[in-house]
């Protein structure tokens, strides 16, 4: 009998639980609610499922235990109950996965309007770039990288010269504009998550990775790498705070340009 | 179409050809060390298999204890962590699981299941076990080698995997290759043997809708493994040039800590490509054999036919096929197309079904049956609790945009823990309970099992149940330290300090287990050749433990299917599969 007991605590107590524990997901910062409504909607189905063939497991042991004198019945299959349940689950997994797919087709849908900015990843450190008065990055690669040069900017591409770049200190981002965030690491695999805004990618090393977002209030948010970087990915943290538009205006005004950057000092 | 109802037996044809007579060892020495005997390779396998899973088993108290005390144990350091959660992965998956699963009970089963007297290359078969001794010795080696073993995490993807910043990248990840190559080189001498078996060597009688569910799973989980494996092997051998030749198949141009790297024009992406279109059958490849194990579990102790037989042997088919083209739904943030997102999220919840069918099938077969709570169907209950838990969480991560914001975080580790570690190792000692008294002709001791049963099933709950949460929450995988951390609030550490001493209290509870192995082996009960009342052929051998060629000298000669368990006017409640005709009541 003890199991019988077990199996409800595991039902009603895993309900109980999900239901009253303190951890659940950060406030969202970004126009991706339509995930959290996706998490929602799968922890609906996928907890009545759990419940329900728990608890019949339950049901099941207490009733058809062994006695002396039971015979358990001889029913090798039943096609139409087998067919139902086929059917059943079917529709609940469609019930997933169809608000699932059209929200990763505006996951995958860059708005036209979207402001590009470039986050750079390396060993354990994050930097960014944004496009200057022309809106434009210009072109890079890894064998322009040098001290001089972190990003690895394009020297000779006339659209990197006014590009902002930031290394070591803090992104800034305007509320309520989407950003198309380009992705670049110069190393080895790492990742650009900030946990209020859901979204999340990775920077792949030999490609430009790319998603979108729109912050939607203002504050600062920890940027965590999310993908194994070696020993020191759980120190590679930035920080981006979202501004104001005018607060944002400010902040780029102070920034410096990779021409400026790249004049030697004399 | 197979027969599924008592009353109708068939003719059974004369064997189509002769039997060949058997290798039969002289010296203690090929007797019992090189031993071209399956049962006898299947045990150097459970051991080996077993010795190594408790390297990974403390492991992960180490690593445990590092995320519940934060720099508490100056043992643990950043680099040391990594070696940890990369061995304790690997060895899990692959040198414990895999090989347990297909190494342990698939050679001491499919003989004895299928009537046959021994695998169908026995000195090919034996060869496998030795090359896996090698590739675990060699795998071991990492520990002692200079730098220590790799720290890339299981995945061991590139650039990272071979770079100066991850722990191991001088010797650690070399060894590590080598013994995968090993591994996988060992893995098919045995695997080809099941195959060949299971296909060839079948006693009269034995059509493939007669099997037991038990060999259906471990022979598609073997067939898969034979296709899975090799996409490994060639990413582990790229690996190797590319780290010690210098060759660039997976690197791109570097600057590593501010040094240009000679390499370029490799794609870190396709060895992801490799790692998963191994890695996500892999999953299947531990599952499918729990998941006839554990049919054949239910079924004789509810004494009672598995429900939907024909339905569940397609389901085994179906989702070890549809396994092969689901593979990226682990690199859905990777980077890659991002069209690939609607394919394999469509892909990965239509395997859903299939699973889920097969999960009606075993609480259909409780339903009306004659349930018996020994210990090996206490496991197969808590099988189901954690198969269903971790299953219905892979809805969430397999749907793209759930996983978007789910990936790296602890919700993944709770995840697959869930679904391929505890569940398949809660089938995995059910099926010790079950099958020990074969093996050894005693019975394992039903209090210590209890025991074992007890602390383990609640305890592995409530380290993996409350880990999605903290998971839901944002906080990642793979971190040393958590640090200040804004959006972590204090009650995750309680939490987490809660996981560890729970996974002490489960791994210590094994050492319970082993006890009762050894323990038992002289002083259990003694157990006759079938204490369960099963249907099965390896509970009909002559001799318990079955001698060498299984069978003495005639074959069995197979009637009917496993499953007839309290047929209708039948004497007994059982009726083994050689047996002809059933004596009615009265």
């Amino acid at each position: 009998m003890p199991i019988v007991i077990a199996l409800v605590l595991i039902a009603v107590g895993s309900v109980a639980f999900h239901l009253w524990n303190p951890w659940w997901l950060t406030p969202i910062a970004s126009n991706w609610q339509y995930i959290d409504a996706t998490i929602a909607i799968t922890f609906w189905i996928t907890g009545v499922v759990f419940t329900a063939v728990i608890l019949f497991m339950a049901y099941c042991v207490f009733r058809f235990r062994h006695i002396p004198g039971r015979q358990a019945a001889y029913e090798p299959e039943n096609k139409k109950l087998e067919w139902w349940l086929a059917i059943v689950t079917g529709v609940g997994v469609a019930a997933m996965l169809t608000p699932g797919l059209f929200v990763w087709s505006q996951f995958v849908t860059v708005p036209a309007n979207a402001t590009e900015f470039e986050a750079v990843g390396q060993q354990w450190n994050w930097a960014f770039r944004l496009p200057g008065k022309s809106g434009r990055l210009g072109t890079s690669d890894v064998k322009y990288i040098s001290s001089d040069n972190p990003l690895g900017v394009n020297p000779n591409d006339p659209n990197g010269k006014d590009n902002i770049v930031i290394v070591g200190d803090d992104l800034h981002l305007p509320v309520g504009k989407p950003v198309k965030v380009l992705l670049r690491s110069v190393d080895v695999v790492h990742d650009f998550y900030v946990p209020e805004f859901r979204a999340k990618m990775d920077l792949m090393p030999g490609m430009v990775t790319r998603f979108w977002f729109t912050p939607i209030r203002t504050g600062e948010f920890e940027i965590l790498c999310a993908g194994f970087c070696g020993v020191g990915h759980p120190q590679m943290r930035g920080k981006v705070v979202v501004d104001t538009e005018s607060d944002y205006q400010t902040w780029l005004g102070k920034q410096q340009t990779f021409a400026q950057l790249s004049t030697p000092a004399k | 179409m197979s027969e599924v109802t008592a009353d109708t037996v068939g003719s059974i044809g004369p064997a189509e050809v002769p039997e060949v007579e058997l290798y039969h060892a002289h010296t203690w020495l090929t007797k019992y060390v090189f031993c071209q005997d399956a049962k006898v390779i299947a045990i150097q396998y459970s051991l080996t298999a077993m010795a190594i899973g408790l390297v990974a088993l403390v492991l992960s108290w180490l690593m445990r204890l590092q995320l519940a005390f934060p720099g508490e144990f100056s043992l643990i350091q950043s680099d040391n962590y990594y070696q940890f959660i990369t061995m304790h992965g690997m060895i899990m998956v692959i040198y414990l699981l895999t090989a347990l699963f297909l190494g342990g009970f698939g050679n001491y089963l499919i003989p004895l299941m299928v009537g046959a007297r021994d695998m169908a290359f026995p000195y090919v078969n034996m060869l496998s076990y030795w090359i896996y001794l090698l590739a675990v010795l060699i795998l071991v080696a990492g520990f002692f080698a200079p730098g220590g073993p790799t720290g890339a995490g299981w995945t061991l993807y590139p650039p990272q995997a071979i770079l100066s910043g991850t722990p191991g990248h001088e010797w650690g990840i070399i060894l590590m290759m080598a013994s995968l190559i090993l591994f996988i080189i060992g893995f098919t001498m045995g695997g080809l043997n099941y195959v060949v078996t299971v296909l060839q060597c079948r006693t009269r009688g034995m059509t493939l809708m007669r099997l037991p569910l038990t060999v259906w799973g471990i022979f598609t989980a073997t067939v898969m493994a034979l296709l899975a494996f090799p996409a490994l092997f060639v990413g582990c051998v790229m690996m190797t040039l590319d780290r010690m030749l210098g060759t660039s198949f997976f690197m791109p141009s570097i600057v590593e800590l501010g040094q240009q790297l000679t390499y370029s024009g490799g794609s870190p992406i396709l060895f992801q490509h490799l790692f998963w279109f191994f890695g996500h059958p892999e999953v299947y490849i531990v599952a499918l054999p729990a998941f006839g194990i554990v049919s054949d579990l239910i079924s004789t102790h509810a004494r009672k036919n598995i429900f939907g037989y024909r339905m569940m042997v397609w389901a085994i088919v179906g989702i070890g096929a549809l396994s092969f083209i689901v593979w990226a739904h682990h690199m859905y943030v990777s980077g890659m197309d991002s069209y690939f997102g609607f394919f394999f999220a469509t892909t990965t919840l239509i395997i859903a079904v299939p699973t889920a069918i097969k999960v009606y099938n075993w609480v259909l077969t409780l339903w009306r049956g004659d349930i018996h709570l020994t210990v090996p169907m206490l496991f197969a209950l808590a099988f189901i609790v954690t198969f269903v838990n971790g299953g219905l969480t892979g809805l969430f991560l397999g749907n793209v945009v759930v996983d978007v914001p789910l990936s790296a975080t602890l919700f993944v580790v709770a995840h697959f823990h869930m679904v391929m570690g505890v569940a398949p190792i809660m089938t995995v000692f059910g099926g010790i309970y079950h099958w020990y008294p074969k093996v050894t002709g005693r019975m394992l001791n039903e209090t210590l099992g209890r025991v074992h049963f007890w602390v383990t099933f609640v305890g592995a709950y409530a380290i993996f149940f409350p880990m999605h949460y903290l998971g839901l929450l944002g906080v990642p995988r793979r971190y040393y330290e958590l640090g200040d951390t804004a959006f972590i609030p204090p009650s995750a550490a309680t939490l987490n300090v809660f996981i560890t001493v729970a996974a002490l209290i489960v791994g210590a509870a094994q050492m319970v287990f082993l006890f009762n192995l050894f323990w038992s082996l002289s002083r259990g009960k003694e157990s006759g050749p079938n204490p369960w009342r099963a249907n099965t052929l390896e509970w009909q051998t002559p001799q318990t433990p079955p001698g060498h060629g299984n069978w003495g000298k005639e074959l069995p000669v197979v009637y009917r299917w496993p499953y007839d368990y309290s047929v209708p006017g039948a004497e007994q409640d059982f009726i083994p599969q050689n047996q002809p005709a059933f004596a009615k009541v009265g």
